[in-house]
């Protein structure tokens, strides 16, 4: 009773008169951090800003522009760093060196060449077999031979090599029956025996290991792994070819500075050339050819310690050698070899790399040869496949050459090519390692070379999809486009293989997207779907037809047009696994939440994408991922933002209902519907200027009841109390209060249900802040809400507190008491002649008692209730351990009563007195915060009518510290 | 290990002219001091001749008496009878490298029937508890660029069934035409072996090509002598059935050790060849031989 009698009576508006903050009148050229850096070109306003941080927006843009990138010019911080700590690295000539090093090799071959680190993965995974494979290591073979004609043998010479074998005691290793894996393992271990053997010192070991590998390329059984065989082991010259270049670099240290890196042979000193030429040496007198070529193209750089101009001298000599190599797939992979090295090691030198190619033309005819095609005989390989072997290899020659040559040079090959018969072999991999721009622009000739061109097994398909692939990233002349597809779509729609024909396909569509209508788009979707339907063809081909689909979407990104294309449906038809299905369905929504970008009623686009979202949605399951339904939902409601039937509400909200009812299973999709819905209903009350009519009232209802009946469904207590409470307030603002009632009671009743404990993120929490803060906004909102007549004054408020007083608080919180406090506020706001807010067209209880006395009386009797409660908590709180929480409570009471409470009163103003010493009693009382509150007090006396905080001030002592 | 004597000479490739100076050091590590009756150094270089099983019949008599022609041989001392302070003491020296009247420096060769060597030995002798020690080294001499311009002379060859000597049925040769050229049989013993074969045609696959290295060592004297043909190397040029028409480089290069200028001396003679051997699928071998002269420039 103390309390509430004595509420101090407020005058709102005043009040907010004078603690709204002082407006100051904007200057319009003013900085503000939130504004937008718009056209500033005005350099008599930038002086004026002296000081602020927009001096780099004499950049002229209207959009909002990042300010980060643009203090950097578009460098970013770390490099602008890194040029300018340049200067530094030059005290570590290591680093300086490697670094230079990538530079001066980047400047002969730009980031625009395709390495070879890049084609490996593919060709490995594309040549396999699964035929045994075996290997044959002779690490003692010399010793063999030595012995056989061991009479001419000087001792010195037998003694020097049985010394060798020592370290593989004769061992003649054949592995045989070697699975594909087992094969790379074994690979693999010789690799790293190289490195052990390098390591340990055992330089002569590692140079037969290399050579024994070497030796395995001559060898042809098991022609199909061929590809992926030279990958391996010339890895492991790769490795060898380093090793001994860095071993050789690394004896040109002198007193620990190492060379340059365009270092000139003269200050090479003469150990390290005397071990390089050793290894020349060694290296020729390797008996047979294919090992003694690739062991020295291996160690190629090494010409740079010895002569300037020993790589160019090296290279020819090579390249005329391998013309010794009998078999042509042999010969083609050591040329290609030959280029990836001298790529790496001298990319300037392209004769050698065009000699490479033209060699090789010489030698084409090898390939239709008898022994050849003895050799495909016995192996049983059909020639199409044998082929395809050697496409890796001209591929990347072709690359070579044509990396950053002129168009001359590529006609020249063209026509080169041509000369052989436009062979289809060649033709295939001109397309794929020219330039796409050169094959696009001469796509009719192309088309018309692989029309003529000698098909020799070699599949006309395959043509067809390399240039597609080219045209896919060049564009042809425009004239010639629609020839180009007619001409290329007649041969790929005969294609009688399934896989064949997807392959195409898959790559000619993009070509289609790119540059035709819908109508095109739609025809050549009708024929995939017309070839992959017979025999369930589709299931074999996931992946191309879900790369169909895009490309699809991403050039056809307007959806009433994407979806006016008939066949596309019917196309997403075909994906008949549901993890595929479900996986082209996110993709779609994925760019319809990107590109579409006004809202939409169309139907068609509705009701296919329904369609497509009931079926991601239909893939949840028990097992399904919380990250994977969080995804899921979070597309679901980018599409329910996205549709918008103007002023047809109803529509719209039988779009929600039905949408409920799709998404039944993923809780985020029902609560942005109850968002929705809430939103359509202040949609329509905005329309209709807050009166409602009858129809748009029932309309109204009925999105409430649309709400009411979904909330119950979630699982998330919060989630169900913040909607609870949110659709209240809505209901509220529409005038129904019958069922703002039972949202609240619905509310009321929820909150004993609260757990102590809620998971947030997966983690578990307590859940006492959040339960504070709903019950503070709901508190808030019953301000308003008006009594319902048939219950009693303050129904709500009442139950509420109830519930609070029974809630399971934790045992050593105040929060109920914090809550109590917060009550205070209401109360007292409850008293007021005039609330200080109103819902629009509702009567809140002021107009409603109009400050009647019994009404009055029986806030005053709550509030008796609620301080007495306030006042028994903080004798509890006596104890020892548990001052520190009296104290703040203490002042966060006082506080309280200080702000609404009438301290003329004078019992009130003892109470006052009396809490100030209680949180000072003990010292916990922050000092400074006593100290600001006190000179508040002070502040607030010398308002009108204020005039009683002097006299409270001088009542209230600051404790000293001590 | 007490004491540690090593003998380096300066220069990394160990190879040396008549008329230059051998230089070095004689390197001797040890923990505690040394004591030693001197330290000498010793330059000798010398012929072996040796002759093989088959001849050793015939020319038994003749073969006892082969010893070692003596080319050079002196001594230095270089520390007189004393002691060496302990840790690593590097003692140089120089040697010139000549020969007195008109002897011959012959270049280093080691072969099977000749073997023409030049070493650097160490002697430290001690007192009677202690073993001497010693070490040795090896070095190379390479002879002087022979005067004069070396002239190439190139050989163009053709090798068909009719061309061939020792065939027993010419009638089951398969045929096959094969051209080629030698850049030149006059060598420079730095400069790998040059030239450029074509299969123009063969009936039989190609199996093989390969470059047979042959040394030819003569040793005898008035008595008779004994002739010895031995591979040194053997280098596959083509591997498989190779392109028809196509010419295939020819291009070896000379081992270092096992190779020296041709060398006709009164006593002994080294001679190399080389042998285009083509190997064919049904086994058949084609040989074809030329002789040639390396010298050093």
């Amino acid at each position: 009773s103390v309390f509430l009698r004595h509420a101090r009576s407020r005058n709102y508006v005043s009040e907010s008169e004078v603690c709204k903050l002082e407006s100051v009148p904007l200057d319009f050229g003013d900085y503000h951090p939130l504004k937008p850096i718009t056209v500033t070109e005005s350099k008599t306003k930038k002086m004026n800003r002296k000081g602020s941080t927009s001096s780099t927006s004499s950049s002229s843009s209207s959009s909002v522009m990042d300010p980060l990138s643009s203090v950097f010019d578009g460098t970013d911080p770390l490099s602008l760093f890194a040029a300018a700590a340049d200067p530094v690295t030059t005290a570590h000539p290591m680093d300086g060196a490697r670094r230079k090093r990538e530079k001066d090799e980047s400047s002969a071959v730009g980031n625009d060449f395709e390495p070879w680190s890049s084609k490996r993965g593919e060709i490995l995974a594309r040549y396999t077999t699964t035929e045994k494979l075996s290997i044959n290591l002779y690490m003692g073979s010399e010793k063999g031979k030595a012995t056989t004609s061991g009479s001419a043998v000087s001792e010195k010479v037998r003694t020097r090599l049985e010394e060798l074998d020592d370290l593989e005691e004769g061992s003649q290793k054949e592995l045989l029956n070697l699975t594909q894996q087992d094969y790379m393992n074994r690979i693999e271990e010789l690799n790293q025996s190289l490195k052990d053997a390098w390591s340990s010192d055992q330089k002569v070991k590692a140079l037969k290991i290399v050579i024994q590998c070497s030796k395995l390329l001559s060898d042809t059984t098991v022609i199909q792994f061929y590809p992926s065989k030279f990958v391996l082991i010339t890895d492991i010259l790769d490795t060898f070819g380093k090793l001994v270049y860095e071993r050789i670099l690394s004896m040109c240290m002198d007193n620990r500075v190492s060379l340059p890196d365009n270092f000139s042979p003269e200050s090479v000193n003469d150990t390290a050339k005397e071990t390089c030429l050793n290894w020349f040496f060694k290296i020729a007198s390797i008996r047979e050819l294919i090992p003694r070529f690739y062991v020295e193209a291996a160690i190629l750089k090494c010409n740079k310690f010895l002569s300037k101009t020993g790589i160019s001298e090296c290279l020819p000599r090579l390249t005329s050698m391998i013309r010794g190599i009998g078999d042509p797939l042999v010969a083609i992979y050591a040329r290609a070899y030959l280029c990836r090295v001298g790529m790496e090691v001298a990319p300037q030198l392209k004769e050698s790399l065009n000699k490479n190619f033209f060699d090789f033309l010489l030698t084409f005819k090898q390939i239709h040869g008898d022994t050849v095609q003895n050799q495909l005989v016995v192996q049983c390989v059909e020639i199409p496949l044998y082929l395809t072997l050697y496409s890796p290899a001209i591929d990347w020659i072709l690359q070579c050459i044509a990396y950053r040559a002129p168009d001359v040079l590529l006609t020249e090959m063209m026509e080169r090519c041509k000369k052989l018969g436009n062979n289809a072999l060649l033709l295939n991999s001109v397309m794929s390692a020219f330039r796409a721009e050169f094959i696009a622009a001469r796509s009719m000739d192309f088309i018309g070379m692989i029309k003529e061109c000698d098909e020799s097994g070699f599949p006309k398909h395959l043509l067809f999809r390399s240039l597609g692939l080219n045209l896919a990233l060049a564009d042809p002349p425009e004239n010639d486009r629609l020839q180009i597809l007619n001409e290329a779509w007649k041969v790929i729609t005969k294609l009688k293989n399934p896989q064949d024909y997807i392959n195409c396909a898959e790559v000619w569509v993009e070509y289609t997207c790119r540059h035709f209508s819908k109508r095109e788009v739609n025809t050549v979707l009708a024929d995939v779907i017309k070839h992959m339907t017979p025999d369930r063809a589709f299931e074999d081909a996931y992946p191309q037809l879900q790369s169909i689909i895009q490309k699809v979407i991403t050039y056809i990104y307007d959806f009433a047009l994407l979806f006016s294309v008939e066949k596309f449906l019917p196309f997403l038809d075909m994906f008949q696994k549901e993890s595929v299905r479900v996986e082209v369905c996110k993709c779609i929504m994925e760019s319809f939440i990107k590109h579409q970008q006004e809202s939409t009623k169309d139907p068609v686009i509705l009701n296919a994408l329904l369609h497509i979202c009931k079926t991601t949605h239909d893939s949840v399951n028990a097992l399904t991922l919380e990250d994977e339904k969080r995804m899921l939902a979070a597309l679901i409601n980018g599409f329910i933002k996205m549709v918008s039937f103007g002023r047809d509400f109803e529509q719209q909200l039988s779009f929600y209902v039905e949408a409920r009812s799709m998404f039944c299973n993923l809780e985020p999709v029902l609560v942005q519907l109850i968002h929705s819905v809430n939103q359509l209903a202040m949609e329509t009350r905005r329309v209709m200027k807050g009166n409602h009519s009858r129809k748009t009232a029932a309309f109204v209802r009925a999105c409430v009841a649309f709400c009411f009946i979904t909330i119950p469904s979630l699982s998330s207590i919060f989630t169900r109390l913040n909607l609870y409470l949110h659709s209240g307030q809505v209901a509220l603002a529409n005038q129904c209060l019958s069922q703002a009632d039972a949202f609240f009671k619905a509310a009321v009743s929820l909150v004993p249900e609260v757990p102590k404990m809620i998971s947030v993120d997966g983690k578990m929490r307590p859940s006492d802040a959040f339960l504070l803060e709903f019950l503070c906004n709901f508190f808030s909102t019953l301000l308003v809400v008006p009594d319902h007549p048939e219950q009693g004054v303050l129904f709500l408020v009442r139950g509420l507190l109830n519930v609070i007083q029974d809630y399971t608080w934790e045992d050593n919180s105040d929060d109920k008491v914090r809550i109590y406090t917060n009550v205070l506020h209401l109360l007292s706001a409850m008293t007021q002649e005039a609330f200080i807010y109103h819902v629009d067209k509702v009567d809140s209880n002021d107009t409603l008692y109009g400050g009647d006395s019994k009404f009055l009386a029986e806030i005053n009797k709550l509030s008796e209730t609620v301080v007495s409660q306030i006042l028994d908590h903080l004798k509890t709180l006596g104890k020892e351990e548990t001052l520190k929480r009296q104290s703040q409570l203490a002042l966060y009471f006082f506080n309280t009563i200080l702000a609404h409470g009438d301290l003329r009163n004078n019992r009130l103003n003892q109470l006052s007195v009396n809490l100030w010493n209680l949180a000072q009693k003990h010292g916990f009382a922050d000092t400074k915060t006593m100290v600001k509150t006190l000179e508040y007090i002070k502040k607030r006396s010398k308002q009108s009518e204020m005039s009683h905080f002097t006299d409270l001030a001088l009542r209230l002592p600051l404790q000293s510290r001590t | 290990m007490g004491t540690a004597l090593d003998v380096r000479v300066k220069r990394a490739g160990k190879v040396y002219r008549d008329g230059e100076v051998l230089s070095g050091v004689v390197v001797i590590t040890s923990k505690d001091t040394v004591q030693h009756q001197g330290i000498s150094l010793t330059m000798e270089g010398s012929v072996n001749l040796q002759l093989s099983a088959k001849n050793v019949g015939v020319f038994e008599a003749f073969c006892n008496t082969a010893k070692p022609i003596q080319i050079i041989n002196s001594t230095i001392e270089m520390v007189k009878p004393g002691k060496l302070p302990s840790g690593k003491t590097e003692i140089p020296f120089e040697f010139p490298l000549q020969m007195k009247g008109n002897k011959v420096l012959y270049e280093t060769y080691h072969g099977v029937f000749v073997n023409i060597q030049y070493t650097l030995r160490c002697d430290m002798r001690r007192s009677l508890l202690a073993k001497d020690l010693t070490k040795t080294c090896e070095f190379i001499v390479h002879s002087l660029s022979q005067k004069g311009k070396l002239l190439p002379s190139p050989v163009d060859f053709t090798i068909t069934p009719e061309t061939l000597q020792n065939v027993k049925e010419r009638a089951s040769l398969p045929k096959f035409l094969i051209r080629g050229h030698l850049n030149s049989t006059n060598c420079v013993i730095t400069q790998p072996l040059t030239g450029e074969l074509v299969v123009e045609s063969a009936e039989a696959a190609v199996r093989s090509i390969e470059l047979q290295l042959v040394r030819v060592e003569t040793c005898g004297c008035a008595e008779g002598y004994a002739r010895d043909a031995t591979e040194i190397q053997n280098i596959q040029i083509a591997d498989g059935d190779v392109c028809r028409g196509l010419p295939i480089p020819i291009h070896m290069v000379f081992p270092r050790l096992f190779t020296c200028p041709t060398l006709e001396t009164t006593n002994f003679k080294v001679e190399f060849e080389v042998n285009i051997v083509v190997l064919l699928h049904d086994d058949h071998l084609i040989t074809e031989n030329f002789p040639l002269k390396l010298c050093r420039m």
